[in-house]
């Protein structure tokens, strides 16, 4: 087996980390919370070896604005979190994405609301899809499903991130961060400095023209022409950057929908109802914003029957029936504070679903 | 061949490495895998389990609740899991900690003095490494050397010094089922 | 004629929103003195707060950022790790500094972030119309304590730059005022004292400076000045806290 195809065993938490520092990341900041820890301690071994900063931050409110700080001067940044501490995070997501600043957000999500446990969950759909804080704002929320995709995945957000010049948030979740599984580790990026490429970054004023990172924007008007430059740039990623995997979309009776760690167990769902016969297809959306609206929505316009799967009481159900636009039954099966969905319970559901 | 493993005892026992080890080795005989811990404020002493999957195909979930196999190190993890081994399948107990009959009929019960052979060889610590060379022998699921190659990828840098008795304990513990079964 | 008082060259021509007699107008001016007396315009970045010098960037040319409110210290620390090469200062409030920012204040201060902190102290939240600060003084009248600060009710004022100095990673913290010409020099002095610490990499260094704020404190500029000398400075007594 040559080099190039060596893969390593890793949770899904490290291989956020080590992704990161290959795709160039020199600064995290974070506070321990489970399930997400071993992302945590990873960096503090890890990222000093590559030079760059590792902070215990006193709280997920600091550890953003760390981020925000290093973002602030052309760093490529990271921070992570589970559920709880992701609402403190929100805070600086908002001022990141009010600021035009990139950093990459990891939410390993658990079961909530408030303290909720530890198990994994999917409840935080609807603060990651919607901006998440205050204000009228978006992030780019990336949904891996496995190892490698983790590491794919980060190396597209730090891309994202730098492109646009937004937030970009990776959502997983306590299994999927937790779980080993084999991952080709891509070589990393040679490291340059980001803010050298970065024109807006603060390098301290040498031309004798300011420059001022900012989201406030007082008087008539500003700011809602600040923000209709926000739309624009989300317009643009909407038309560019929605990712989603399909399967037998054109040749089922039930089309279920899911992401993360859903999305594999209605995999395997699918694969054991096609083998009995059972015409079931799925679509898997990789960004949850932008939403693949479209390609469920074509799915739609053949009259198959959609069956969204989630570990939530039913969120992003919300995007399928408007992708649907009434067009087709859509169904839904969920398990709730931090319960996983069963294969046996999803195909009982299909039965009911053609019936 | 898709096989579902739970490794189960207590915490400091070495449950995670010895799921982990396994995982790894039938990893790099180009199997499919996927590596589980177990949940909870889960500290030394409590309950510990780590979930295996190996496949000769794509994994799609990796999640199950029941195993095929079980390798079962303390009393309160056979409470737990002896019910859940399905028909059919293995069950490795550690009879030094364990001296509970398993009352199931369907399913193949190897006993072996795990922590007491590990302290045989001079490392109770050990005794999880010679329940998976028994699990290793009578499954024959990945090879010893497999097993015994993982080591140095599984253990951090600072236990490679113990790769030596850990490889002794992998070996006695496959000589033991070996011997059970003649 | 000789000149005895000019606009620093950092300062922008741009009106300010400040209320006559407030003192963040002088401090930003001493500010931008010693930055350009050090010669370090070209790599420090500023941290402007949310409170009264919310617009602080529009009144000086440092490269600045804004931070969330309480944040700017963290912010700091972001910048200064990524980029140690930088001087970076934040200019932070009350509000700012001791009441939201509580906790990112004590932490940057006990990590010992190698940053310049200046701390404008007026007892009141300015900006948001008047409200108690956590420095407003026992039976100083505020929006919200109208017959003035109640240490039942309200608590006592919180004691900032004491509290900092127990701290092993903080290096130097001063309290001035700018109520008359002699102490705007001092002021000055502390300040540049600050940002020398950075440059040194010492560690955490703060100025509070006890600034007038005749708006809120229901007084004329020249009431509100005699108020420090004769009220304030004798319950907060001015001086170098810390010096390491």
């Amino acid at each position: 087996m040559s080099d190039k195809d060596k893969k390593v065993l890793i949770t899904g938490n490290e291989v956020i980390a080590e992704a990161a520092i290959r795709a160039g990341c020199r600064f995290y900041a974070g506070y321990p919370i489970t399930p997400q820890n071993e992302l945590t301690a990873y960096m503090s071994r890890h990222m000093p070896e590559a030079g760059g900063v590792f902070i215990q931050a006193e709280s997920e409110l600091a550890a953003i604005s760390m981020v925000f700080g290093a973002a602030c001067v052309g760093e490529r940044a990271l921070t992570s979190s589970s559920s709880p501490g992701i609402s403190l995070k929100q805070e600086g997501i908002s001022y990141l994405a009010g600021c035009r600043l990139p950093a990459v957000i990891v939410n390993m999500s658990r079961g909530g609301p408030g303290l909720g446990n530890i198990a994994p969950g999917q409840a935080d759909y609807f603060q990651s899809t919607r901006g998440g804080g205050h204000g009228d704002y978006r992030t780019i929320v990336l949904a891996p499903n496995c190892g490698q995709e983790f590491f794919d995945l980060t190396r597209l957000a730090f891309d994202l991130a730098d492109e646009y010049r937004m937030p970009v948030l990776i959502l997983g979740d306590g299994v999927l961060g937790q779980m080993a599984e084999p991952v080709k580790l891509k070589p990393g990026i040679k490291y340059e400095p980001a803010h050298q490429k970065k024109e807006w970054a603060l390098t301290g004023n040498k031309t004798g023209k300011p420059k001022i990172i900012r989201s406030l924007y007082l008087g008539q008007g500003v700011l809602e022409k600040h923000n209709l430059e926000l739309k624009k740039l989300y317009d643009k990623i909407e038309q560019e950057d929605v990712r989603s995997e399909s399967f037998y979309v054109d040749d089922s009776e039930v089309v279920l929908v899911a992401f993360g760690i859903s999305s594999r167990i209605c995999k395997k769902v699918m694969q054991e109802a096609r083998k009995e016969g059972v015409k079931v297809g799925m679509i898997r959306p990789i960004t949850l914003w932008p939403y693949p609206y479209e390609i469920i929505s074509r799915a739609a316009a053949k009259k198959v029957k959609f069956l969204v799967v989630e570990m939530n009481m039913g969120q992003m159900i919300e995007d399928v029936k408007l992708a649907v636009g009434g067009k087709a039954e859509v169904h839904f099966y969920g398990r709730t504070g931090g319960e996983m969905p069963q294969e046996k319970d999803i195909m009982e559901k299909i039965k009911q679903v053609i019936k | 061949m898709y096989k579902k493993i739970i490794c189960a005892g207590f915490g400091g026992q070495g449950i995670m490495v010895m799921g982990k080890l396994l995982a790894r080795a039938a990893m790099d005989e180009k199997k499919e895998v996927v590596w589980m811990p177990s949940y909870g404020a889960e500290v030394r002493g409590g309950t510990a389990h780590s979930k295996v999957v190996i496949s000769d195909t794509q994994i799609a979930s990796g999640l199950f609740l029941k195993p095929d196999d079980c390798i079962i190190m303390n009393r309160p993890s056979f409470l737990k899991f002896e019910n859940l081994v399905a028909k059919g399948g293995t069950v490795i107990i550690n009879s030094s900690l364990i001296n509970d009959e398993l009352k199931r009929e369907d399913v193949k019960v190897i006993r072996i003095p795990a922590t007491e052979t590990a302290g045989e060889l001079g490392n109770s610590k050990v005794a999880n490494m010679v329940a998976l060379g028994a699990y290793q022998g009578v499954s024959g699921l990945v090879s010893l050397n497999s097993l015994c190659d993982a080591l140095k990828l599984v253990l951090p840098l600072h236990r490679h010094g113990l790769i030596d008795i850990n490889i002794q304990a992998l070996k006695k513990g496959a000589e033991l089922v070996n011997e059970c079964s003649s | 004629m000789k000149e005895i008082y000019k606009k620093s060259n950092i300062l922008t021509d741009a009106i300010t929103h400040y209320c006559p007699g407030c003192g963040h107008g002088i401090i930003h001016n001493l500010v931008c003195e010693v930055v350009e007396e050090l010669g370090i315009m070209e790599k420090t970045i500023a941290i402007a707060p949310v409170g009264c010098a919310v617009l602080a960037y529009d009144y000086w040319k440092f490269d600045t950022t804004e931070a969330a409110h309480g944040r700017p210290l963290a912010v700091a620390t972001g910048i200064k790790r990524a980029r140690p090469e930088l001087i970076v200062f934040t200019y932070q409030g009350d509000g700012d500094l001791a009441a939201i920012g509580t906790a990112e204040t004590v932490h940057a201060a006990n990590r010992g972030e190698n940053v310049t902190v200046i701390f404008v102290n007026n007892g009141v939240y300015g900006m948001t119309g008047g409200q108690m600060a956590p420095t407003t003084l026992l039976s100083q009248k505020t929006a919200t304590c109208i017959n003035g600060r109640n240490a039942k009710r309200d608590g006592y004022p919180l004691k900032v730059s004491e509290m900092l100095a127990v701290l092993d990673g903080v290096c130097y913290i001063e309290r001035t005022s700018v109520h008359n010409p002699g102490a705007v020099i001092k002021t000055k002095k502390a300040i540049k004292k600050a940002f020398q610490n950075q440059i040194e990499k010492k560690g955490f260094s703060m100025v509070e400076v006890i600034s007038q704020c005749p708006t809120y404190w229901g007084l004329s500029p020249v009431e509100a000045v005699e108020k420090i000398e004769k009220d304030i400075i004798k319950k907060v007594p001015l001086g170098v806290i810390k010096d390491v």
